[in-house]
């Protein structure tokens, strides 16, 4: 297991070492020029903020029924990093929006239903952090709850108002520029994959020192 | 499915809640017929264990065996057996007497709701205030009612938390009859409490609990002195 | 089967009792929601006009803050006495007893809003007559969803610290296309030439959010409410 982590923390550390050259190698876009590269940050963290809440929602759907510890400390640990990486996509956004749009924000579907998914997280994050006894519990109900909604809050959005690219702009991408994209997706993914496995293997010390504690109260 | 059982058997059980332990590797056993005292000081897990016997908590450790059976696999028809009278007296002040009897025998499914209830309104002596509102009575007879409450199904075993906090001398006196009733007909009773006065020569066997652990285990009558002179031993010296 | 709506009808008919006799719920959500009315009155209209759309967004967030008083309110009664545990022991289906609260739920939100929707239709000058039968339905699918998560989360919020302040936390970020669909609908409604396939697009959407949401709580009661 440590040496996978190592392996992967490598993987990332080069990704992450090399990806601006090569984003900065890529064609410049023609309407967008320098802000487009934006895009090489954005689009990655969105998609991860996404299969992160996914894997929160599975985990925690797990730990209700089969009442697996581990799936909780899974759950907990990709919730956080749906909010990490849910700010990036936050931030890089509205810059790119400046440029495209004229506006640092506007109340598009997927502007808006990103915007309530990482509401939903930061809300379970509060609930695990002051819920108190049993709110590991509420929390999955919570993370279930939140990815029930995630169709409803696109629709209703969606019906509601509409500006954002589609999504046929990553498939139709020129191989100059998807080059650098999926690259970059590597190291985001490889990066936060480290990341929630040590987060949930810090959850499960934590677990177990208060298993000690137990113990040596007993003796 | 109906489920009965004449023996209960508590194995290794213990429950946290973080890093505070409530209740550490309890084991005991006891049969239909007996009259359980749990004593201890307060925080010695006495509720705790009443919580779990009654299903409403689960164990982190060990486990509670009903007959042959465990809570898991019976789930509600082993519920339907269980009677528990909280410190919380688990009633609508808004209802009245009669109306909180009759909500929770039709909850429990009785087919006799009615006349279950007009008994238990006897015997809670509120047969003439049986259509007042639970709120205008005193902490007695809300006590009395509530013991009803939890027997208006039969249950074959009984858990009693603090049940003579409250009560009279004429009503603890009239308690502990109903008690020694409910043993003789073959119910098993649990009771934490702290009045040792009261339950001194009702109880068949004494657990005394001190910091989530069962620290002594005794017969009920013998063993020296009256039951306040042994329980000072027992939870001074261990 | 049975069985089961018989215990959720004791539910309710036991909670209306109650409610009857103190009218605690009734009248303090009642008072609060129009309070809720006027204070955006007063925000929102101008020179004794109404700003455009204004009264949709103003009738449903009266009816989603009065919601959560009434969710809180309506399981704080369950544990004064703990009673929420007597009845978790019973022997009784656990989703019938979520049914039973979530029918007394909806049934007092309801009542509510017969009290409001007048109190937006005379302050907003807002055409509350004009699809009496679209603005029920988009009314009560709302409610019933709405209801039907927040009873959940105040259910399982019982036991929770900071209880108070965590059932809206929870329940908003789930609400939001409950409130964004009656918002839309009831101003689908409420222009100056109506859109009934757009009030008639909301409801259907309200009408899947309903399935969904009380299908998952059923099934998560029962692992949310076991200690």
């Amino acid at each position: 297991m440590r040496k996978y982590l190592h392996l992967a923390l490598g993987v990332a550390a080069v990704v992450f070492a090399t990806a601006p050259f090569a984003i900065h190698w890529a064609p410049y876009e023609v309407t967008m020029g320098l802000v487009q590269k934006i895009f090489y940050f954005h689009v990655p963290s969105a998609i991860l903020t996404l299969v992160w809440a996914l894997v929160c929602g599975v985990a925690s759907a797990i730990f209700l029924f089969r009442k697996s510890k581990y799936a909780d400390y899974v759950a907990v640990a990709s919730a956080e990093m749906v909010v990490l990486l849910g700010s990036m996509m936050l931030v890089s956004g509205p810059l790119w929006g400046r440029k495209a749009w004229g506006v640092w924000w506007t109340w598009d579907p997927r502007l808006t239903s990103s915007l309530m998914l990482w509401i939903t997280f930061l809300a379970y994050l509060l609930l695990r952090r002051f819920g108190g006894p049993g709110s590991d519990k509420l929390g999955a109900g919570m993370a279930l709850f939140g990815m029930a909604n995630v169709p409803f809050i696109y629709v209703s959005v969606n019906y509601w108002r509409t500006l954002h690219p589609q999504t046929t702009v990553i498939p139709n991408l020129v191989p100059p520029m998807a080059g650098p994209l999926w690259f970059a997706m590597l190291g985001f993914l490889v990066f936060s994959l480290v990341l929630v496995t040590l987060r949930a293997q810090l959850e499960e010390q934590r677990d177990r020192v208060e298993a000690l504690y137990l113990a040596a109260d007993e003796s | 499915m109906t489920v009965d059982f004449t023996r209960l058997g508590v194995h290794d059980l213990g429950r946290s809640f973080g890093r505070r332990r409530a209740l550490a590797r309890v084991s005991f056993a006891c049969e239909a017929g007996e009259i359980v005292g749990l004593l201890g000081p307060n925080g010695a897990g006495k509720s705790t264990l009443l919580s779990i016997l009654a299903t409403l908590l689960k164990p982190t450790t060990g486990h509670v065996q009903y007959g042959e059976r465990t809570a898991d696999v019976a789930g509600a028809a082993l519920r339907a057996r269980l009677g528990m009278l909280g410190h919380d007296l688990y009633l609508y002040p808004e209802l009245t007497a009669r109306e909180n009897l009759l909500f929770f025998a039709r909850l429990y499914g009785l087919a006799d709701a009615e006349a279950r209830v007009a008994h238990g309104l006897e015997k809670a002596q509120l047969a003439e205030r049986a259509d007042d509102q639970v709120a205008g009575f005193s902490r007695g007879m809300r006590q009395r009612l509530a013991l009803e409450r939890a027997l208006v199904h039969g249950p074959r075993l009984l858990l009693l938390d603090e049940p003579f906090t409250g009560l009279d001398q004429a009503s603890a006196a009239s308690l502990v009859a109903r008690l020694r009733g409910l043993r003789d007909d073959g119910c098993l009773v649990i009771v934490a409490t702290h009045d040792l006065d009261v339950v001194d020569g009702l109880l068949t066997r004494v657990l005394y609990l001190r910091q989530g652990k069962l620290v002594a285990e005794e017969p009920g009558e013998g063993g020296g002195g009256a039951l306040w002179e042994r329980y000072q031993r027992v939870i001074s010296h261990s | 089967m049975t069985d089961f709506f018989r215990i959720a009808w004791l539910i309710v008919k036991k909670d209306l009792t109650v409610e009857i006799r103190s009218l605690e719920l009734v009248l303090t959500t009642v008072f609060f929601a129009a309070l809720c009315v006027l204070v955006f009155a007063f925000a929102f209209v101008e020179e004794g006009r109404a700003l455009d759309h204004a009264a949709g967004g103003i009738l449903w967030i009266a009816i989603a803050f009065s919601g959560t008083l009434a969710l809180g309110r309506t399981f704080e009664r369950e544990r004064q006495a703990e009673t929420l545990r007597a009845l978790l022991l019973a022997p009784a289906d656990r989703p019938a007893l979520y049914v039973g609260k979530l029918l007394g739920v909806i049934l007092l939100m309801l009542l509510v809003q017969v009290l409001i929707v007048p109190l937006v239709g005379l302050f907003f000058q807002a055409p509350i007559f004009r699809h009496p039968g679209l603005l029920g339905a988009l009314l009560l699918t709302g409610t019933i969803g709405y209801a039907a998560v927040g009873t959940l989360f105040a259910a399982m919020l019982v036991r929770a610290r900071s209880r108070d302040v965590m059932l809206p936390i929870l329940l908003y970020p789930i609400a939001v296309p409950v409130i964004i669909a009656g918002v839309r609908g009831t101003a689908a409604i409420f222009q100056a030439t109506p859109d009934e396939p757009m009030a008639r697009f909301w409801i259907t959407l309200l009408l899947f959010f309903d399935v969904v949401f009380v299908t998952l709580a059923l099934w998560t009661f029962e692992p949310l409410m076991t200690e």
